[in-house]
């Protein structure tokens, strides 16, 4: 099959991935935590025009939903909370040391040729033309863990889990255009829940041990 | 023999040539329109090398002849580059030499001239210029290499011409991994144009100057030549970009109309893209030397990134 | 019918109307009411299910057979137990300040919204729901797990939030994975994630999907059931929390997550022809069992080096499973059993102990059989049962599982038979002198409720001696369900 007898709508959903993984990449190579709440707002708004796409093309109506709890939770809840809660806590000009940027941007890279070449069997089988979405969404995951690992501030490494759910709701949406209703609806509700346990826990890290430095959070070990 | 083909070929050439002082201007102006200031009219280029040309040249006694020939041998071989840019039309007759490869290897071939010319007195800014600029050059390639790969692997075709032609005929497409390409092409033509956020043309402070400080030692003809090579180089790029990403109006057939209807879209297009680098050249500052390599490695992810887009989403 | 619906609403209600009496001096009771009433209607389902055989709900959304009907009982079973030591151990944190009331409202809601959560994952047959449940039921734990509100425990709690999470996203995508597969089958999408559906149409889904989700959810899953070299969060979590979190994380929430390896293992197999997600699940199982029993050696906290225990015995069970033939799941399932009760007791035991002489480290803990005999016991008999030595059920299981391995792995024996003395050394050797040691001054009994160790304690003793033709009948059928043939 050649590229060429996609339709607009499926050329669209293509160009969001892509643009989906490069924010991904952005949200590694950012290191202000302001800009890097706002880049993970941006990567929801892409996850939700996705989703609306789809949704219109395939008359999945029940993905509309999906949507406007995408819109309402990614795009807005969760970012303006984190954003409320850098300003609360007084971190917004904390710009954090990443390790060796050009390593991890290349680790990076690594784990997208890695997730191609993990799902290559699977393209073979979809008649959907947005099939290949599925590497991308397998690299959003990657690189969402890669953003956990390294970095030390708490709230990035929620950002890098809520980046992972992008990737997973990018999956169900654009590889089998949406699953089960209740599916996505409980989802979204572990969602909500794990972001506000997020702002709870950021609360009790810096009560007691005054810095949100996961560095800091070094007391227990393996073996003594 | 295709005569009339030649004549537009040698037209094209002219033309770009003659353009690309205006280029200049035209972004100076804007830029000082963006920050209130008055700024020189937009042919005030045209003045400046035509006052260079009437200069005497003075040179230093050791001057080795390579100095005295860098400014021709750089001035040729970006008009070699400049006439086999598909510019307003495609088609004509240097289209079989206008491959994309050879485009940076023509770069390559201007630049190391010029560095050789930079270190050939021993002054020590001559010196530090080169460094600078082998430096960055050494990263910029790989970047526009990559980006260019990815646009040659979509066309099976590393001719500019037959890119551009491609685009023109298909129906139209949406590629993921253009916009990328586009990205990374438009990061690597500020570095390789010496524009802020890497050079800042307008400025001879000597702990920030690339550039400048290789042609510091040149004055009169000499001088105006290499001005005028770089400016021409800004241009190529600037029509290089808008004609691969964007090459909509670019005539099909070597017609009157359909040509003059692609000089203009050349005109608009060229003038939208210095307007673009005007506007974000008031926003940004430049960047310390030391960070230039985050730039521009951010430049080649991106391209690699087009290059993956590629592979996994538009390959089946 | 009914059962199945009460069994999940009973301690939805208990969740919602402990958040708003959970603080007062009845919770603890209530708690264990609520608890009561679960145990009750779950065997009344577990009834159900062994007289009429399997129950699917209309629209599929529920599906109740022999394998899960046994976890529904065993889940109600030990978290009434445990609701039993909670009350009295509970009020004497609260006492001496450990928690306060806000705490305590939080700590009962979320017990019993931990054992809903578990209850969905059970009986659900949406394997969607099934990850949101697992998800869930990490949710309703994070909490306690930093109750105490010390350094270590918010550490404890966030280590356990962040690697869960992550790895459970995991889970979802091979969850995604399988809906892919099961959509390019099915024409009824709000059908592809029924797991009955699913299991019918197991030899028609694309193999390569399969194995591929397979990776992605043993490395989910394993995060929740402590897998090395996933199982960093599982210590912490358990010796940071209160110690009937400690008792339920270890002895029912491991279950739940093999739970659910295990029911995509019975989707995948028919699919792929071979047993290489059994062999996935056998490398994951033996090195948990090795490196766990080996890490047991240097632990200082009593909480962590049963938790080390849990890992250990966990990676077994899974390995057995792994392993693949019918007396080899026997043997799993009733390891999984006898694992939980044996567990539960101990780390009811080791929270008295604890209270005893309060502090968790080993070095302190001294001369429990003079200051409190019962514990010293208790503790005593719940290490000899863990260990596996006669005649406690663990002994029977693990048994079990050693002839199946000889039968179809015969080399691999001699590493099992090392990781477990690795184990049994590391066990006695911090055990004993806590047990018969020195007994240091300034110890005070504790007023403690041992009638839930003894009653698993002697169910266990009982397993050992005899499992009973019912329990041995009924794990027979899960058997049957799971590898196609039994043992009986």
């Amino acid at each position: 099959m050649n590229f060429t007898v996609l339709t607009l709508a499926e050329q669209i959903i293509l160009t969001l991935a892509a643009l989906m993984l490069f924010t991904s990449f952005l949200l590694l190579a950012q290191t202000r935590l302001l800009t890097l709440i706002h880049i993970f707002a941006l990567q929801g708004a892409l996850l939700f025009a996705t989703t609306l796409v789809i949704a219109f093309t395939y008359g999945r109506h029940h993905l509309l939903i999906s949507a406007a709890l995408t819109l309402g939770l990614k795009v807005f809840f969760i970012p303006i909370q984190m954003q409320k809660l850098v300003t609360r806590l007084d971190i917004k000009r904390e710009v954090e040391v990443v390790g060796n940027p050009s390593l991890i941007m290349f680790g990076a890279a690594a784990l997208v040729l890695f997730s191609y070449y993990a799902v290559l069997p699977i393209r073979e089988l979809s008649m959907l033309a947005t099939r290949n979405t599925i590497a991308v969404s397998l690299a959003i995951v990657l690189l969402g863990m890669l953003l956990i690992i390294s970095r030390r501030k708490a709230v990035v490494q929620v950002v890098g889990f809520m980046c992972m759910e992008n990737g997973l709701m990018f999956a169900a949406v654009a590889a089998t255009q949406g699953m089960p209703m209740v599916v996505e609806m409980g989802v979204a509700l572990d969602v909500l829940v794990a972001a506000i346990l997020f702002g709870i826990f950021f609360f009790q890290i810096r009560t007691e041990f005054g810095t949100l430095d996961v560095d800091k959070l070094n007391l227990l070990k393996e073996v003594d | 023999m295709n005569v009339s083909g030649w004549i537009l070929a040698l037209g094209q050439t002219a033309l770009l040539i003659l353009l690309a002082p205006l280029l200049s201007g035209w972004i100076k102006w804007v830029k000082c329109k963006f920050q209130n200031r008055r700024g020189p009219i937009p042919w005030q280029p045209y003045r400046d090398l035509a006052k260079l040309f009437r200069k005497e040249v003075v040179m230093a006694q050791q001057a080795s002849p390579l100095f005295r020939a860098t400014p021709y041998l750089v001035f040729s071989v970006t008009v070699l580059a400049s006439s086999i840019v598909p510019a307003f039309a495609v088609g004509l007759p240097t289209a079989v030499i206008a491959d994309v490869i050879v485009m940076v290897g023509f770069f390559a071939l201007a630049r190391f001239f010029l560095c050789l010319a930079g270190m050939d007195l021993g002054t020590a800014f001559g010196g530090m210029g080169a460094s600078r600029e082998v430096t960055i050059s050494s990263l910029t390639e790989p970047a526009m290499l990559l980006s260019i790969f990815t646009l040659a692997m979509t066309f099976t075709s590393t001719n500019l011409d037959a890119m551009v032609l491609h685009t023109l005929t298909q129906p139209f497409q949406i590629y993921p991994s253009f916009i990328f390409a586009g990205m990374s092409l438009l990061l690597v033509g500020v570095a390789e144009c010496g524009r802020i956020p890497i050079d800042n043309p307008a400025t001879h402070l000597e702990l920030t100057m690339i550039h400048e400080a290789m042609i510091l030692e040149y004055s009169g003809r000499h001088l105006a030549l290499l001005e005028w090579a770089s400016m021409l180089k800004m241009l190529i790029f600037g029509v290089l970009i808008c004609n691969l990403f964007l090459p909509w109006g670019t005539a099909l057939h070597l017609e009157p109309t359909a040509i003059a209807v692609g000089l203009l879209t050349l005109g608009i297009k060229l003038m939208g893209i210095g307007f673009v680098l005007a506007a974000s050249e008031s926003v940004l500052a430049k960047m310390r030397l030391f960070r230039t390599p985050e730039l521009l490695s951010l430049a080649f992810i991106i391209a690699l990134l087009g290059m993956l887009g590629h592979v996994i989403l538009e390959v089946h | 019918m009914n059962a199945l619906y009460l069994t999940l609403l009973l301690p939805l209600t208990g969740a919602v109307v402990l958040a708003f009496c959970g603080h007062k001096r009845i919770a603890g009771r209530l708690n264990l009411l609520f608890c009561i009433a679960t145990f009750i209607t779950s065997l009344r389902l577990a009834a159900d299910v062994f007289f009429h055989g399997s129950i699917l709900t209309p629209q599929n959304f529920f599906y109740v057979d022999a394998f899960n009907v046994y976890l529904v009982l065993l889940n109600s079973f030990v978290g009434m137990t445990t609701a039993i030591f909670s009350s009295p151990y509970m009020a004497h944190e609260q006492s001496i300040g450990k928690v306060k009331a806000g705490g305590m409202r939080l700590y009962h809601s979320m017990y019993q919204g931990f054992l809903f959560t578990m209850l969905l994952a059970l009986l659900t047959n949406n394997l969607g729901i099934l990850w949101v449940a697992v998800e869930g039921a990490t949710l309703a734990t994070v909490l306690l797990v930093s109750l105490y509100r010390t350094p270590k425990s918010i550490e404890a709690g966030w280590k356990y939030f962040l690697l869960c999470g992550v790895g459970i996203a995991q889970a979802l995508f091979g969850t995604t994975l399988i809906y892919f597969a099961a959509v390019q089958i099915m024409p009824d999408n709000n059908q592809a994630l029924m797991w009955s559906v699913l299991y019918e149409h197991a030899s028609e889904l694309e193999p390569t999907v399969l194995l591929l989700a397979f990776v992605f959810l043993i490395v989910g899953y394993g995060t929740k059931i402590g897998l090395v070299p996933l199982h960093n969060w599982l210590p912490d979590a358990h010796s940071e929390g209160p110690t009937p979190m400690s008792a339920i994380l270890s002895g029912l929430l491991l279950n739940i997550a093999l739970y659910a390896v295990v029911r995509f293992k019975m989707l995948i197999d028919p699919a792929l022809g071979s047993n290489i997600a059994g062999h996935i699940m056998m490398a994951f199982g033996l090195l948990s069992f090795l490196v766990a029993g080996l890490l047991l050696h240097r632990q200082r906290d009593i909480k962590r080096m049963f938790s080390y225990s849990s890992i250990e015995h966990m990676g077994l069970i899974t390995f057995a499973f792994g392993i693949g033939g019918p007396l080899a799941t026997f043997g799993a399932l009733l390891h999984m059993i006898v694992h939980s009760l044996t567990k539960s007791a101990i780390f009811i035991t080791v929270g008295h102990a604890a209270q005893v002489c309060q502090t968790q480290s080993i070095d302190k803990i001294r001369g429990l059989i003079k200051t409190q005999p019962e514990i010293g016991w208790g503790l005593l008999i719940g290490t000899i049962a863990i260990a596996g030595l006669p005649p406690f059920g663990v002994f029977t299981s693990e048994f079990l599982l050693f002839s199946a391995t000889i039968k179809s792995f015969p080399w691999l024996v001699i590493s099992l038979l090392f990781g477990l003395s690795v184990a049994f050394a590391g066990l006695f050797r911090h055990v004993q002198p806590m047990v018969f040691g020195e007994c240091p001054t300034g110890q005070v009994k504790v007023k403690a409720n041992m009638w839930p160790v003894a009653v698993h304690l002697c169910i266990i003793l009982w397993l050992g001696i005899a499992v009973p033709d019912v329990l041995a009948g009924w794990i027979d059928q899960a058997t049957i369900m799971i590898t196609g043939k039994g043992v009986l």
